[in-house]
């Protein structure tokens, strides 16, 4: 017989309080509710009413209490005591860390500030430790975008103002095609699966592009497990169909792309290929209507796509023409690409075909009537459901600036962005790259930089080059080598402080950055540079300060550490003059602030930053006095206006008559209105101004009034990056600036107009080494310092190699075995897995899965330090040596991109070691290790 | 030994769509933040930073690998947890009384008081549902969050399963299968949702919907004809596209 059922508690108390802030397990920047109880934190669910995430959250997001709590936390500023990478420090007061960073710095700023190199890693604060930058007057600041995925933003922003994740999104409610390229579980990291599922209930199809059928490509209706490398070829050629067969927006590319923009066709002139433009720089267009030459955006111009122009005795040919001659080649046709991109031919003509057959026979329109920069009122707005979305699969190769821009292209092409149904952005995207800043790199002892560190180049009179000609960056973005670098090379200054070249810096100062594991190339040799001695037995590198809230591997090459809090510990704005969480129909902006203080004496980074900067009397962090001008970053978040009325946060400002909205005076109260709002703001774009943004004057108005822009800022998209040109001109000879002889070639056959592709596989010796091997990361760690978390550890402990069966059966291995894997610059000897849903010639692990033996608070037994593996160990920051004596850089020849997926290897079946090769000996862990059993239940 | 009601007034349970789950984990660790905070003893990790970390999880996801005779291979992310049968093997091979299914809606449940800890309903339940706590020796399994679901202290909408809520894809669905109109009868009715190992004879009420067939657009899924005609070229170099442009303008 049953007992009675017990009588249970079926309204128990879920918490004491619930404290809502911002996620920072990844760089996705969810809502989260966090309850709390007796004061400490008892569950972390998403916030439904957070326009990132609308109440879901992912497993890092849920797993925060672990990290919170983690054991890796560092609990107190460190001086090292030991040699460099021992793990050796001693505990120090504030005081003496601040005087001690006050000591190095000061000095170098009154004497050159470039000797400082200020980098930070996974930083959400760019706009603000840019500030910092920029006061202290070094050119050497950047973020980790050189190394992640700079090529699709520069590409997307070159090309149309802005691309995918944080600058924008599909049309989740319209869409009926939604094709991912390359995409591994990555950027945007929730609102993908949102948008996937939502699609999907609703019948639309998903296509996959992909050599690895896993996340996102597991769940897609269509999977194309496509060559690694090879993307640019397959989208172009898929444009060469769609030309072909007329399938494109003709009304769109007329109006709103440069595609009628004339071309120079004078091979003689130092403007051939060059864009014809009136006095005033406006590109002009041949009106059908009028038969003749007007600027592009004036009312009712009919541009004309295949006009020809005879001027001062040069022809001019239409983008349309160029783009024509080019895509319509039999060298695009998917015969003639099939091989390579690993897709038949046939196969290539079906997905262009459904791209066709959605694009244009399920378009639709919208009945919201819109008026256009040129004054034309439209009564609706053209749909075109065909989406997409990528990101550092296809950027993360020395081909990838090209291939982002082909695929921007294609979106073009098929009239899909920014209309119902396609890709749209978000506020304060569209901004092109004319709206954006120049790099600055010029220096001043004891004064601030000239301007922004970053920005977009539009010439080579812009580039970032000492008067000498050499470069004026330790990383040398904005140099000949990689003129469009918007983000800088992160994945250099470490190599290049250590080589001098181009010269020698005094500090190197970090930010939650994993140079000395798997945040760099060749994780050896940086180990080495950063603890390599001159003859007089200084350290090479003679000073680095980091800053990280764990004991990560990093900890122990620095000298001085400035222990960051955990992310409910602090203060933080996701602000609008940075990288915002703004939706396609809205802007946004957010906060994280202190839900529980910390039990540690760690400082966040930025408010240490606002005392370092009050410290060396750097001008926009002193009063008039030369007091510390903001107290904490809080204060700085409230106060700080980068221009009259525009601050970090674009909500709850001060207005003539109360609170308002973008525009506005210093509101003190500001972040408590936040924290009431859920701590987030949001405004909506008015219906009718949510479309054709680039293009629709009621959007252009909106965002004046927010603040977005000072001035309407309507323009083209460039189906022809007329920048590209300039470089390629100078290549052949044009203007002053010119590049080094060894470049010329490159400069020219990379830097084309419109989109081309070239194959990295051969300086990657494909010949001996056939096999590409990738990495990915983990839904449930992306982005994340959460591969230590208990939790989450225990989803991925450690890594496999998974491998095609046709290697497993070539190699004669079987799952469990281990494979030594070569590249030209290293081996591994690993274990493997086999995977039948992968291309059959590539072979990846999941990444930053493999520990350092001492980092973490990890066991020195912990799987990931003796099963996990790094494949950084096999990719060096160069390319292996072409034999004429230069440093070739292991990036992309136009923006400098980290080209960590070109990475070619070979396999063999090895005998089982103890351990994962190579194994680094232990480093000493400054936090100890963690406890042996969790029942972590804060509640009674 | 203990009986199972003859009926339950409600049948509630989960939806999981095997054609939209990413694999995430995102259920996986929500459900483990919940229940480690509220119903019972807090789900345990022993080595939790060590060499062989171990903990209790009451839902976990799976992946599995599928070679279809024709074609690419696929991937199935499958998530799960106890399955709330209607003739559920774990309570009636419970020797104190502690398994039980309640009367009103059909949960299972454990009475960690009452259980002893002897494991024979992991033996029994044929899905590998319901896990042993390390550290308290008591039987844990999923609740269905029960106490979530009628939660007062939570807002309305909140009254769902924690793997429910926070579910990023909208794979995951809670309802009463007792009710032909609910969402998850008319999902299930929809797309055909099934039962896992029905020959086990458990009736498990939770149900999966199966993936959509994938990979239709490939050779040989019979759709190249019918996409055929969108390729059709309007001109076969850049001349004749030039003149199909000025037509198309002409149009306009």
């Amino acid at each position: 017989m049953p007992k009675d059922q017990p009588d249970l508690d079926l309204s128990p108390k879920v918490s004491d309080e619930v404290r809502k802030t911002t996620c920072y397990m990844c760089a996705c920047r969810c809502g989260i509710n966090v309850h709390l109880k007796d004061g400490k934190v008892a569950y972390i669910e998403g916030n439904r009413d957070h326009p990132v995430n609308q109440g879901v959250l992912c497993a890092k997001g849920s797993a925060g209490i672990m990290q919170v709590n983690a054991p890796s936390r560092l609990r107190k500023p460190l001086k090292r005591v030991g040699e460099r990478g021992s793990g050796e420090f001693e505990e120090i007061e504030w005081d003496e860390a601040l005087q001690i960073a006050t000591d190095w710095l000061a000095p170098i700023r009154k004497d050159d500030p470039s000797k400082l190199a200020f980098f930070t890693g996974r930083d959400q604060s760019q706009s603000f430790t840019s500030f910092f930058a920029q006061n202290f007057g070094t050119p050497n600041y950047a973020a980790h975008g050189g190394f992640c995925s700079v090529n699709m933003a520069a590409a997307g922003i070159y090309t149309m103002g802005g691309a995918f994740w944080e600058f924008g999104q599909p049309d989740w409610d319209h869409t009926k095609l939604f094709m991912l390229f390359g995409v591994a579980e990555d950027h945007d990291s929730n609102p993908i699966k949102m948008g996937i599922g939502k699609i999907k209930a609703r019948g639309a199809r998903v296509i996959g592009v992909n050599p690895i059928r896993t996340g996102y490509n597991a769940v897609a209706d269509d999977w194309v497990g496509i060559t690694p490398g090879t993307d640019g070829l397959f989208i172009l050629s898929m444009v060469h169909c769609l030309m072909k067969a007329g399938k494109i927006d003709v009304n769109y590319l007329a109006q709103y792309t440069n595609a009628p923009c004339l071309v120079n066709g004078d091979e003689k002139s130092p403007e051939f290929g060059l864009l014809l433009r009136d006095d005033d720089g406006k590109e002009l267009v041949m009106d059908r209507a009028t038969g003749k030459l007007t600027p592009f955006d004036q009312k009712g111009v009919k541009p004309d796509l295949t006009a020809t122009h005879r001027h001062a005795g040069i022809s001019h040919r239409t983008v349309m023409q160029h783009m024509a001659e080019r895509y319509l080649s039999d060298e695009y046709a998917p015969e003639a690409v099939a091989d390579r991109v690993g897709i038949s031919a046939k196969r290539i003509r079906t997905l262009a075909a459904e791209i066709a057959r959605v694009a244009f026979e399920e378009a639709f329109e919208l009945n919201h009537a819109w008026t256009d920069f040129r004054g034309e009122t439209h009564l609706t707005m053209q749909g075109r459901p065909v989406s997409f979305h990528s990101m550092r699969g296809i950027s993360a190769h020395a081909n990838g600036f090209q291939t982002c821009r082909a695929l921007h292209v294609l979106q073009i092409l098929l009239g899909s962005v920014e209309v119902p149904g396609g890709f749209r952005f978000k506020p304060p995207y569209p901004k092109p790259a004319t709206a954006h800043p120049k790099p600055h790199c010029g220096t001043t002892p004891d004064k601030p930089l000239d301007g922004p560190h970053l920005g977009f180049v539009h010439g080579p009179d812009d580039l970032a080059l000492k008067d000498d000609g050499t470069p004026a960056r330790i990383d040398k973005a904005f140099t000949w080598e990689n003129p469009m670098s918007a983000h800088g090379l992160m994945h250099m200054v470490i190599s290049n402080a250590h080589a001098g070249d181009p010269y020698k810096i005094d500090t190197l100062f970090m930010y939650m950055a994993n140079m000395s594991w798997n945040s760099s190339m060749n994780t050896g040799g940086v180990m080495e540079m950063l603890t390599d001695k001159d003859d007089n037995g200084d350290y090479v590198i003679p000073r680095i300060i980091y800053s990280d809230a764990y004991s990560s591997e990093m900890v122990a090459y620095a000298d001085l550490i400035l222990p960051d809090t955990t992310y409910l510990e602090r203060h933080d704005c996701i602000s609008l003059l940075d990288r915002p969480i703004c939706e396609a129909d809205a802007a946004a902006d957010a906060i994280r602030w202190p839900v529980i203080e910390p039990d540690r004496d760690v400082r966040g980074f930025q408010s240490v930053l606002c005392e370092l900067g009050g410290k060396l009397g750097l001008p926009g962090f002193t009063n008039e006095d030369g007091s510390q001008k903001y107290a904490d970053y809080a204060d700085y978040i409230v106060n700080h206006e980068r221009k009259p009325g525009i601050g970090p946060l674009a909500g709850f400002r001060m207005g003539e008559d109360g609170l308002t909205s973008g525009r506005g005076g210093v509101n003190a109260s500001q972040l408590e209105n936040y924290i009431e709002n859920g701590g987030f703001f949001v405004e909506h774009i008015p219906e009718g101004a949510n479309y054709y943004k680039p293009w629709n004057a009621a959007y252009q108005d909106w965002a004046v009034g927010m603040g977005l822009y000072d001035s309407p800022q309507p323009y083209l998209f460039s189906l022809y990056v007329e920048p590209m040109r300039r470089f390629q001109l100078a290549a052949e000879g044009h203007g002053d600036q010119q590049p080094p002889d060894h470049l010329r070639e490159r400069i020219k056959a990379t830097m084309d107009p419109l989109p081309i592709w070239y194959d990295p596989a051969p300086d990657n010796k494909v010949d001996d080494y056939p096999i590409t091997a990738l990495t990915q990361r983990p839904m449930a760690m992306y982005h994340s310092w959460g591969s230590q978390n208990a939790w989450l550890r225990q989803l991925h402990g450690h890594n496999p190699l998974y491998l095609p069966t046709k290697l497993m059966r070539e190699n004669n291995l079987a799952d469990g075995d281990w494979a030594k894997v070569t590249s030209p610059h290293g081996e591994i000897t690993v274990p493997v897995l086999e995977m039948a849903a992968l291309n059959e010639n590539t072979v990846w692990t999941w990444n930053a899965i493999g520990k350092r033996k001492g980092a973490w608070a990890l066991d020195e037994n912990a799987p990931e330090a003796t099963k996990g593996f790094l494949l950084n160990h096999l990719i060096h920051e160069l390319l292996p040596p072409k034999g004429d004596g230069l440093r070739w850089a292991n990036s992309d020849p136009i923006t400098g991109q980290a080209a960590w997926f070109d990475l070619k290897v070979r396999i063999e079946k090895a005998d089982a070691p103890a351990e994962s090769q190579p194994a680094m000996k232990p480093i000493k862990s400054p936090v100890g290790k963690g406890p042996k059993t969790l029942t972590w239940k804060v509640g009674k | 030994m203990t009986t199972l009601p003859h009926s339950t007034t409600k049948k509630l349970g989960l939806v999981i769509d095997l054609d939209t789950c990413v694999g995430c984990h995102a259920c996986v660790i929500s459900c483990k933040g919940w229940n480690t905070e509220n119903y019972g003893a807090p789900l345990a990790d022993t080595d939790a930073y060590g060499s062989d970390p171990s903990g209790t999880f009451l839902n976990r996801v799976h992946s599995y690998e599928v070679q279809p005779p024709q074609g690419e291979a696929q991937l199935i992310h499958f998530p799960k947890s106890c399955l709330h049968c209607e003739d559920a093997p774990c309570v009636t091979v419970c020797p104190t009384g502690a398994s039980y299914k309640r009367v009103e809606d059909g949960i299972v449940l454990v009475n960690e008081s009452d259980c002893i800890g002897c494991g024979l309903c992991a033996w029994a339940c044929p899905y590998g549902a319901r896990e042993m706590d390390a550290v308290e020796k008591v039987m844990k399994k999923c609740t269905l969050c029960v106490d979530r679901i009628y939660n007062e202290n939570l807002p309305e909408e909140d009254r769902e399963p924690a793997c429910v809520r926070t579910c990023p894809a909208g794979a995951r669905h809670f309802g009463d299968f007792a009710d032909p109109d609910s969402n998850v009868s008319k999902l299930t009715a929809e797309r055909g949702g099934m039962d896992l190992m029905p020959e086990q004879g458990t009736k498990p009420v939770n149900k999966y919907l199966p993936p959509r067939p994938k990979d239709t657009l490939s050779e040989g899924a019979g759709d190249i004809d019918i996409l055929a005609p969108y390729l059709e070229p309007v001109a076969q170099e850049a001349k004749g596209f030039l003149g199909w442009l000025d037509k198309t303008l002409e149009k306009l």
